[in-house]
């Protein structure tokens, strides 16, 4: 029986991909490992085998196609004594449902397809009206801030795994090996304790270390140098000396990675005075605030987040644009309620603001986009005009961001409260792998929409 | 360690150093052993708190080594720290004066006796967490041999540090990036109340760089030209852009692992036939004496001058005011360069 080849996923974010080679052609011979074509996704190139043997009947997406969804059949395999023409009949009785991935990817559709606010963002602008504007990707926008301070001062280098050669695990550092060379761009090898100690000792000696952490979750092995070491000892050494650098990285939950893979640290290095912490939703705000981050002379907590790498923003085209860091930014203004989020979960306030509009509640959402300093004032003044507050973060709820602002609206602003605050957070629960317990695990959209009606009584 | 051993391939010990040499090696451990005994009496009447880690019976380690270093290396060591921040050239003052948690400390009284600092000095701390100071060193001859220069650092840990695994990541990226490093491993053979042989059956810590091609050897840490010594081979190797190297520093602490330590682990018998036996500050005494470079005289003399210091240090530090109450809130930050919009 003809099967369809059908479009693969090569990591766990993965949505769609280039198709950028076909290495076999129609009416080709193909044994099981043989290499079918080549697959670009953001990340990189991989090679596509066949998993059995058969015919390469026929080819349904051209090479060099962009945007194919994972799922989508791209090829079909004859099996012996099948030939071309059976290809209409048995393609067409393959029920598209019986893969469950496109379900997946339903369901992650908050995350990742997120309305653009109509509103102009920049309530605030960050940078001169009339400034040209180009379309990139977070993960761009990342690798240009770093390019562009290394070009600046040639203290600052990058260590991770990964980082140089392999040209970043999440493809961060692309190119910047090329340009820098070996002395700048080091690959470690698996040692994060070891290599983020070497790092604070470079940051006491001169240097500004740029350290990835491949994930952040990989950070807890190197707990001790970032807090006892990093974060303290400007305060130990009566201001002698600090430890100037960035520690960076994807933060937060990816997609199906399970418990140790999926974890939001915000609320954790929040808690420690001399880090400073960052976590940006936008493309603008990953690399206006990384490169704030790299002249910061403090220990900077920087955290990305997978999901947000592939997506795309309007960023700034300035010789030199940065973001400060403490200075929230509203994506949309409102009278009702006070949505309060930061990094990915941006996605879920605006969304929830959205669809909050069409049921004539007017949704305030405000991206802190750091969370230390953290911009009170600007919250604080738009709690005052909208008497209520939901605040969204995927991490945990005991100790989050939310418990934490809820107090100090409480302390400056209860007076001013209509109902009380309410944080949406990610559940208390370790990540399940399972795909529909993933999903129960995030905060999602809906959440917010209920917590938004709740305080607003409709 | 019952014989003394020779202090390299000279026949007699000390004939190739001078007699000044001999001098300041001896006013150095002075120093650093009244220095001590003075914190521990200040302990005592309640002037310093928390911790306090004597070096007490080391001194011949980080005078040794000292006396290999030139202007431009770096130091870094754990909580033990009293005596290198004086071998280095600190002011007893400043050191004395953060013990007692005063203004007229190195680090204003916000640090104390674990956690000092000296950029002058290219004292680089001072580490409360076991171990933490062996990357961190690594970290700092890497941004050396970044600024292309021929600096070295010694990065100071104990047989208890030995054991940790940071030190073993560090050791492999040191030689993996050829690291102008000197790990000196300051074995007083009790990590607080657990001797070596209880903590592992490797009994030679310096020959576990092997296993990441590191070169190393033991080295007698009561003798002070031996220390010197090895310290100058050591550096050699690092300045010549050959990597890391180890030092496994054989040495013995007189005083319990900190003030409140009553060292149940160990007999009074042991400690006292170290000081009767191989009192590194007695065999320079020795030295200087028989080799007729300083009288009984000249030695009192000196005393009674480090003595002063000791003193002059303990009254600053009584007399340093405490910080004043706005410190709590500064030096969390350090301040951001405006930028240029």
């Amino acid at each position: 029986m003809a099967t369809e080849i059908l479009m693969p996923a090569l990591s766990p974010t993965m949505e769609e991909g280039t198709l950028a080679k076909w290495l076999k052609k129609e009416g080709d011979k193909v044994s099981a490992g043989d290499i079918l074509a080549e697959i670009e996704t953001d990340k990189a190139t991989m090679e596509f085998e066949a998993v059995d043997e058969g015919t390469l009947g026929k080819i349904l997406v051209a090479e060099g196609t962009e945007g194919v969804k994972v799922n989508d059949p791209i090829a079909i395999m004859l099996e012996e004594g099948e030939s071309a023409d059976d290809i209409d009949t048995d393609a067409g009785s393959k029920p598209a449902a019986e893969a469950p991935a496109p379900k997946a990817a339903e369901a992650k559709s908050a995350v990742n397809e997120a309305p653009e606010p109509e509103l102009n963002p920049n309530l605030d602008p960050d940078w001169p009206e009339g400034t040209e504007m180009k379309t990139q990707t977070v993960r761009e926008a990342l690798r240009d801030a770093m390019a562009e301070e290394m070009r600046k001062d040639e203290n600052v280098y990058l260590m991770g795994e990964e980082v140089a050669e392999y040209q970043g695990a999440y493809k961060i550092s692309q190119g910047l090996l090329d340009e820098f060379g070996d002395k700048r761009v080091i690959d470690t090898p698996i040692t994060e304790h070891g290599f983020t100690g070497i790092a604070v000792g470079a940051a006491f000696g001169g240097l500004r270390p740029i350290v990835e952490f491949m994930t952040f979750n990989f950070a807890m092995q190197a707990m001790d140098q970032i807090i006892n070491s990093a974060a303290k000892t400007l305060y130990m050494s009566g201001g002698q000396m600090g430890a100037p650098m960035v520690f960076r990285g994807p933060n937060g939950a990816a997609a199906r990675v399970g418990a140790q893979h999926s974890q939001d640290f915000s609320a954790w290095f929040a808690a420690i005075p001399g880090l400073k912490v960052v976590i940006p939703y936008s493309a603008a705000d990953a690399k206006g605030l990384l490169k704030s981050a790299i002249r910061d002379p403090n220990p900077v907590i920087f955290l990305e987040n997978e999901i947000l790498y592939g997506k795309s923003f309007e960023v700034p085209v300035l010789d030199d644009f940065t973001v400060p860091f403490g200075k929230a930014k509203i994506w949309r203004e409102g009278s009702d309620v006070t949505i309060v989020s930061f990094g990915i979960g941006m996605t879920y306030a605006l969304e929830a603001a959205e669809k909050l509009a069409e049921d004539g509640i007017s949704a305030e959402v405000i991206d802190l986009r750091t969370l230390r300093p953290i911009d009170y004032d600007t919250v604080l003044a738009s709690v005052q005009k909208t008497n209520r507050c939901v605040t969204v973060e995927e991490g945990f709820p005991v100790g989050s961001i939310g418990n934490h602002l809820s107090a100090v609206i409480m302390e400056r602003a209860f007076d001013y409260l209509d109902a009380p605050v309410i944080n949406c957070t990610g559940k208390d629960v370790p990540m399940p792998y399972a795909a529909n317990l993933e999903k129960l695990a995030l905060v999602t959209t809906d959440e917010v929409i209920e917590a938004c009606k709740k305080v607003t009584y409709r | 360690m019952a014989a003394r051993k020779s202090s390299g391939t000279s026949a007699k010990p000390g004939a190739n150093v001078s007699k000044d040499e001999l001098l300041n090696y001896y006013r150095d451990m002075l120093l650093i052993r009244r220095f001590e005994e003075k914190a521990g009496q200040l302990y005592g009447m309640g002037l310093i708190g928390g911790f306090c880690h004597l070096y007490i019976g080391q001194e011949a380690v980080v005078v040794g080594l000292e006396a290999a270093a030139k202007e431009g290396d770096k130091r870094v060591t754990s909580y033990r720290d009293h005596g290198h921040m004086l071998a280095c050239g600190m002011d007893p003052k400043g050191v004395m004066a953060e013990l007692t948690g005063r203004e007229g400390g190195y680090s204003k009284g916000k640090g104390g006796s674990m956690h000092m600092f000296s950029k002058e000095k290219h004292f680089y701390g001072g580490h409360g967490i076991v171990g933490a100071q062996v990357p961190i060193g690594a970290g700092l001859a890497f941004a050396d041999k970044y600024k292309g220069n021929d600096n070295v650092t010694f990065a100071y840990f104990g047989d208890g540090a030995a054991n940790q695994g940071q030190v073993y990541e560090a050791y492999n990226m040191a030689e993996l990036w050829s690291l102008p490093v000197i790990f000196v491993i300051e074995n007083n053979q009790y990590a607080m109340g657990t001797s070596v042989a209880r903590s592992t059956k490797s009994a030679s810590l310096w020959k576990r760089g092997a296993a990441y091609g590191i070169e190393g050897e033991e080295v007698d840490g009561m003798d002070v030209l031996a220390v010197k010594e090895a310290g100058e081979k050591a550096v050699a190797h690092c300045r010549a852009g050959n990597g890391p190297y180890i030092l496994e520093v054989k040495t013995y602490r007189y005083r319990g692992h900190s003030m409140s330590d009553p060292a149940k682990y160990r007999t009074r018998d042991e400690v006292q036939k170290m000081r009767e036996e191989r009192d590194a500050i007695e065999h320079v005494r020795q030295l200087l004496i028989t080799g007729e470079h300083a009288s009984e005289d000249d030695l009192k003399a000196i005393d009674k001058d480090i003595k002063s210091v000791v003193n002059e240090a303990a009254e600053f530090s009584k007399e340093s005011p405490e910080p004043a109450l706005e410190e709590l809130w500064t030096d969390i930050y350090a301040k951001v360069a405006p930028q240029n919009a």
